[in-house]
């Protein structure tokens, strides 16, 4: 059973896949193995439906997260995106990171959702510039430092939205 | 009258044979059964034709374990031997709970709480099964034989307690789960197949005493969860009870005996049905000690009594859209289940909030059944070319206990399931042998404030220096949204061995001592039986191992074909004995000896679906 999430997948690896194709074809490899087909099936084939839907599963959510792709897809060329010895930053990045934190901390301390609604969205849309430079870095240049900083900034961004998100869910409880 | 053909059970005959299966409402209020018969959901009724069974149980003098109506009618008179909404009290402990209200007597004791009848200490588990007993029943008198299995429907935001004593339950009444079922899930098929409906579906269902919200995507047969939250203890019962406090505080009445609580949530209850759809009520009820009440309580007066228990909802639904990343205008419908979302001033608030007319058009108390039947027919293999598959999620995120009483996160809520993860540790003291692993569930960051599902001891573990050992435990949960633990340590590949103490649960042992004490028929009865079911389980293994190498045999060589066809002629020569425990060693081994078979048809079937891509292409 391949361990590489693309080719479960029937795809080539790059960081801009065919999302048509990617959803259809994990339909089409829980249709074969979920383990609801195999309710009234033997111990065995129970065991290898849990174990292939599990990866698929798992390859999903890898693929289908822009940050875990770009994570990923430079796995497979032996980076580590990161690491304990790799955590250098651009000087602007971090700057802007500072003040997003701040954004987030004054808008919990004012419990004002509405403005960490939109601290959401502005850093989303962040986010997605840095898709279009993760295509042409990954797929197109190949130059893996350089996708190695951005894909740190993305996950950074995910975290931020995540920590507003857990903010927000704080508030509205 | 024709004929019935009757086949020895498990060997039965033809493969396009329509096989028994249900799914099963069990509901804090009501409990449906419902199968499939010519291709239609249908909802099953008792002898008087009625379908929704009450889900009281009550233990009468006599012996006799009542449930549904004539239970029902005991709860005034017989309230400490008379248990209602009794699925409020799966796999919680008393701490769990507000026991002031409750005529019960609780036995005091850790871990699930039990309940103290005229027939003995009852677990919740054990006064499930009694209900799903009476629907077992009831399907098999209608149906005309034994069932191959059930689907049971819990509420999504159950959680790994709730669901195993659910399960329990089940295995006491002795029913074969085929799957746990979300009700908001079995919800959607039901109203997505009626309708055709593709897109992304709001579920809001509130029952008896829980509310889901989940939101699915529809296309093309499969039914997607993107998220789903929820409060497992608000519901209908909760509506009642404000009706009832109301009543206490207007009428001026001093705390009332077990007898006078029961009448006056029963009158709270029939007010509020009749406020559906009427401007006011009255509520006159003769108490104990003479007292009179007589009061009128309008539409407004009940919604401005309950309009916070219907905001309450709202939380958890926005909770789900934010991880679903959605907003308002991506949602194409919301689909109302459970009795109590017909009261209209719930129709309002979720109106208001979608800024959509919500879906009523199907009956909010059969619809989770008529689902979960249609999910069981096939799950059971009654429909080979469907195209239905349902992919669920976790509803709440799996962590363990860290240093300083912190709750980490191994398995994020709302994972589509199966999903498995595996987390590393490592010894803190030199020759240390064992360690203790402690799993909660919820979303909070201290462990106080999750919930314990169970402490994990691993046993055997190589002694070495302090932080040499790296012991990967992995989390795996089903599909049925259990958890299951499994320990290794990796440098010396030693399994660590794990011994399970469920917080919530009932253990294995415990199981087995009920599921005796059930058969209360003559040791060579049960014996008897436990060989007949050996036999039968031996059987579907024979035949499915037969079935695939017919299938599928050019999948791997001779030597292979030959070593399970030895397997299968060894395990069918025990089977001409009596020796049930080698009937058992023999399916195993059986089983065993078919693993790589089955892995590798399973990867050869993903290439198939996977459309144009040759075996060899995808190297599975």
């Amino acid at each position: 059973m391949t361990e590489n999430y693309f080719e479960l997948f029937g795809l080539a690896p790059s960081f801009n896949i065919e999302l048509a194709t990617f959803e259809n074809n994990f339909r089409k490899i829980q249709s074969a193995s979920h383990p609801d087909r195999f309710v009234t099936g033997t111990a065995a084939e129970k065991l290898s439906a849990m174990q292939l839907a599990t990866l698929a599963n798992e390859a999903y959510q890898t693929l289908k997260s822009p940050a875990n792709r770009a994570k990923y897809l430079l796995e497979l060329q032996g980076i580590k995106a990161i690491s304990e010895t790799n955590t250098a930053m651009p000087t602007d990045f971090l700057m802007q990171q500072m003040e997003w934190r701040e954004a987030l901390e004054d808008a919990k301390a004012a419990k004002d959702i509405v403005a960490l609604e939109q601290l959401h969205a502005e850093i989303q849309l962040e986010g997605k510039a840095l898709h279009a430079n993760l295509v042409d870095l990954l797929d197109i240049k190949k130059d893996y430092s350089t996708a190695t900083d951005t894909t740190r900034k993305l996950i950074f961004i995910d975290k931020v939205c995540a920590d507003i998100n857990k903010a927000i869910e704080h508030l509205d409880n | 009258m024709a004929l019935l053909q009757i086949s020895e059970p498990g060997m039965s005959a033809a493969p396009h044979e329509h096989k028994l299966a249900v799914g099963i409402d069990l509901g804090t209020t009501n409990s449906l059964v419902a199968t499939v018969r010519s291709g239609l959901s249908h909802v099953l009724g008792d002898e008087h034709g009625h379908t929704l069974l009450p889900s009281v149980v009550h233990y009468a003098e006599n012996g006799v374990v009542v449930v549904g109506t004539e239970a029902q009618k005991k709860q005034n008179s017989d309230p400490h031997n008379t248990i209602v909404s009794v699925k409020r009290f799966m796999g919680r402990g008393l701490k769990d709970i507000d026991t002031t209200q409750l005529p019960y007597h609780f036995a005091e004791q850790a871990g699930m709480l039990q309940i103290e009848t005229r027939a003995g200490i009852k677990s919740p588990v054990e006064v499930s099964a009694e209900i799903l007993k009476v629907l077992k029943a009831r399907a098999e008198e209608a149906l005309g034989g034994e069932l191959i299995g059930a689907v049971i429907t819990v509420p999504a935001y159950f959680d790994d307690a709730q669901r195993q004593a659910t399960k329990d339950a089940a295995r006491l009444a002795g029913l074969n789960v085929f799957r746990l079922l979300n009700e908001p899930t079995a919800a959607a098929v039901a109203y997505g197949l009626d309708n055709a409906s593709e897109g992304v579906y709001v579920i809001y269902d509130l029952g008896g005493g829980t509310f889901d919200v989940s939101i699915l995507q529809l296309s093309k047969g499969v039914f997607e969860v993107l998220a789903t939250n929820g409060d497992s203890a608000l519901g209908g019962d909760d509506f009642d009870h404000r009706i009832y406090c109301w009543i206490l505080e207007t009428a001026k009445l001093s705390p009332r005996n077990a007898h006078d609580t029961r009448l006056l949530m029963s009158k709270s209850r029939e007010a509020k049905e009749w406020l559906t759809a009427h401007a006011e009520t009255q509520i006159s009820c003769l108490m104990s000690d003479g007292e009179f009440v007589n009061l009128t309580i309008s539409c407004e007066q009940f919604t401005a009594l309950t309009a916070n228990l219907v905001q309450k909802t709202l939380s958890p639904i926005r909770k789900a859209m934010r991880d679903a990343g959605l907003s308002i205008e991506n949602i194409d419908g919301v689909v109302m289940v459970g009795g109590a979302t017909r009261m209209p001033q719930i129709q309002q608030v979720v109106a208001e909030y979608f800024k959509q007319t919500p879906l009523t058009n199907l009956d909010p108390d059969k619809v989770v059944a008529l689902g979960a039947a249609i999910q069981a027919n096939v799950l059971a293999g009654n429909k080979s070319d469907d195209e239905l598959l349902l992919l669920d999620v976790i509803p709440l995120s799996l962590g363990l206990e860290t240093f300083g009483g912190l709750a980490e996160k191994v398995i994020h809520r709302n994972s589509t399931l199966p999903v498995a993860r595996a987390q590393e540790f490592t010894t803190y003291k030199d020759g240390q042998t064992a360690m203790s692993i402690h799993v909660v569930q919820g979303e909070r960051e201290l462990v106080s404030d999750c919930r314990s599902l169970a402490r994990f001891d691993l046993r055997g573990i190589p002694p070495m220096v302090a932080g040499a050992a790296r012991i990967r435990v992995t989390f795996t949960v089903d599909a049925d949204g259990l958890l299951s633990v499994s320990a290794r340590e990796i440098s010396s590949n030693v399994e660590a061995h794990i011994a399970v103490k469920p917080s919530y649960g009932l253990s294995e042992d415990e199981i087995t001592n009920m599921l005796k004490a059930s058969f209360n028929s003559a040791e060579a009865d049960k014996s008897a039986r436990m060989l007949t079911e050996a036999r039968v389980s031996a059987g579907a293994i024979i035949s499915a191992v037969n079935a695939a190498l017919e299938a599928d045999s050019a999948l791997i060589n001779k030597d292979q074909v030959s070593a399970i066809q030895d397997e299968i002629k060894r395990l069918a020569a025990i089977c001409t004995t009596d020796d049930t425990d080698a009937i058992h060693a023999g399916v195993e081994t059986l089983n065993h000896a078919t693993e790589e078979f089955a892995a590798v048809r399973m990867n050869a079937s993903v290439s198939r679906a996977l459309a144009g891509k040759a075996l060899d292409e995808i190297k599975l």
